[in-house]
């Protein structure tokens, strides 16, 4: 199987839990479009094309400290397993990695990833320069990724059109290209029912939401992605401002929440996330799901003072090593998706074992 | 409430519309506002974008399709009904040779047409077409805006000629 431990970080340095606000917001993610001029965007390109696009797109990066020592990864010569991982990871989009299909993605697809930061070629568009970071730190990660855009912009010639910005293949990425998301952890929200009022005034004031995954995929585990819907018409700095202040107002909403909760039925909130704790912990087989509502119990039972002994970078690993990828990748091997309830809560129980231990051996 | 659409389910999603200046509530059932490409909290659709652009274009299709060319983009050789279909555009250029639908499609989606923000100062600025060939097309498009009432747009492009003069 691939070695990610090629990769700085394996990619996932935002696992551990250093940002702001990191008790609600697992990650800031900011993503920017980009084509190159004088090239058919990757929906009407050959073989030919792609590769010279990804090619002047290495070397390029080759000039830049940031990308200098970048691990490229061609998603066309990696199986299924591989890409899934890779998917699982939030390292590459679903599009691009094709993580349910035996059929390899098309030559030419390749994602470049360094320290946080990761360059998808070929994907819709030819370029998505994107900055993954702990917590919710839109700044630090429009930083990264502006600074990227900027260095890279230099050496390559970007579609620009002086009225609509920068051309993207999609009408709905076009001027800046700049989409960033929030992953947020809102479980009082859910479980006060306010959550859906929540979520349809953010549709009011030109934000969208979506599933752990992203672009089509269902909400599991009450996270949620909030992300700018439209991304011309306004500059990078006032979309990413609008989106930072909705999300601490949703912040806000969510802290009152879990007070509600607290005041009016502890002794019910208790019973659930220790119920969550203890089935997690002992439990000989778990499904993705139940194992996603599991952790968002126990997380809820952490943020509330009630759990002392599970920290968050436990819990944020524990939402990405127990996927099916990466069980197997554990397992050194496929496994079979009937084997992996089995091996998903044999996971589990290991890693809260470990941390229940070290917990007592430190008081 | 029953669902406005099938009128037999029990309506989950309401919807705001505003068509010609008024707003309208319309309630449907999951599977009909799935059926028109409404993305809803439950189903989020297999691809929440693409059923947006499908339900936007339904709305827009009386304005747009007087301006709807059946010309090929000299850039990549694609038809507009290629973008229909896919919901993506084939070439940088693509977005010169369909560019008048696509301000009524960015006006509907982002509300506005015009970036602000970075900019590109180099090679990458996609050079208008020869400005006389780039006034008779806006010239013609601004007739069929016209002549489909869509007045909206038909101020703008007056505007875009006003630059090019």
């Amino acid at each position: 199987m691939i070695d990610l431990s090629l990769v700085s970080d394996g990619g996932i340095g935002w696992l551990d839990a250093s940002g702001p606000e990191s008790h609600l917001v697992l990650s800031t993610r900011v993503r920017l479009a980009r084509n190159l001029t004088g090239r058919p965007f990757p929906v009407r390109s050959v073989e030919p094309d792609r590769e010279q696009v990804l090619g002047a797109i290495r070397s390029a990066a080759s000039e830049i400290p940031s990308m200098a020592h970048a691990h490229c990864i061609r998603l066309h010569e990696l199986p299924r397993l591989d890409r899934q991982l890779l998917h699982e990871r939030h390292l590459v989009s679903k599009e691009l990695a094709a993580p349910e299909s035996d059929v390899p993605p098309r030559s030419g697809t390749a994602v470049l990833l360094q320290d946080g930061l990761g360059l998808m070629v070929n994907e819709e568009d030819h370029l998505r320069l994107q900055a993954l970071t702990s917590g919710l730190s839109l700044e630090s990660a429009w930083g990264l990724v502006g600074k990227l855009d900027s260095e890279l912009g230099q050496r390559l010639a970007f579609a620009f059109h002086a009225e609509f910005g920068y051309l993207t293949s999609c009408p709905t990425n076009v001027g800046t290209g700049l989409r960033a998301s929030i992953l947020i952890h809102l479980p009082g929200l859910v479980l006060t029912k306010e959550i859906n009022k929540v979520l349809q005034s953010l549709v009011q004031v030109g934000l969208t939401f979506r599933g752990l995954y992203g672009e089509g995929s269902e909400v599991v585990g009450n996270f949620f992605q909030l992300s700018n819907q439209t991304t011309l018409g306004k500059s990078e700095v006032e979309l990413l401002d609008h989106l930072a202040k909705i999300v601490r107002q949703v912040v806000g909403y969510e802290e009152r929440a879990r007070e509600v909760l607290l005041r009016d039925a502890p002794g019910v909130i208790e019973d659930k996330v220790w119920r969550a704790y203890g089935l997690l912990r002992y439990a000989r087989t778990l499904s993705f799901e139940e194992a996603m509502n599991l952790l968002s119990g126990i997380r809820l039972g952490v943020g509330l003072g009630l759990i002392p002994e599970v920290g968050m970078y436990t819990l944020n690993k524990l939402l990405i090593f127990t996927q099916p990828a990466h069980l197997s990748a554990t397992a050194g091997d496929e496994v079979a998706e009937e084997d992996l309830p089995v091996h998903r809560a044999d996971y589990v129980r290991a890693v809260l074992e470990e941390e229940a231990g070290r917990s007592s051996r430190e008081t | 409430m029953k669902c406005e659409h099938c009128g037999d389910r029990e309506a989950v999603i309401h919807l705001t519309q505003v068509v010609e200046g008024e707003a309208r509530t319309v309630g449907l059932c999951e599977e009909c506002a799935a059926e028109k490409g409404i993305q809803t909290p439950s189903a989020v659709a297999e691809s929440p974008l693409g059923g947006f652009l499908a339900a936007l274009w339904k709305g827009a299709e009386p304005a747009v399709e007087g301006l709807v060319t059946t010309g090929r983009c000299p850039g990549c050789g694609a038809t507009f009904a290629d973008f229909r279909e896919t919901g993506r555009l084939g070439c940088a250029e693509c977005w010169l040779t369909f560019e008048a639908p696509l301000r009524v499609l960015l006006r509907r989606y982002h509300g506005s047409t015009s970036h602000l923000g970075r900019r590109e100062t180099g090679a990458g600025t996609v050079p208008d077409r020869p400005a006389e060939e780039l006034a008779r097309e806006l010239r013609e498009q601004l007739r069929l805006a016209v002549e489909s009432e869509n007045f909206e747009l038909a101020a703008e492009l007056r505007d875009r000629l006003k630059e090019l003069a």
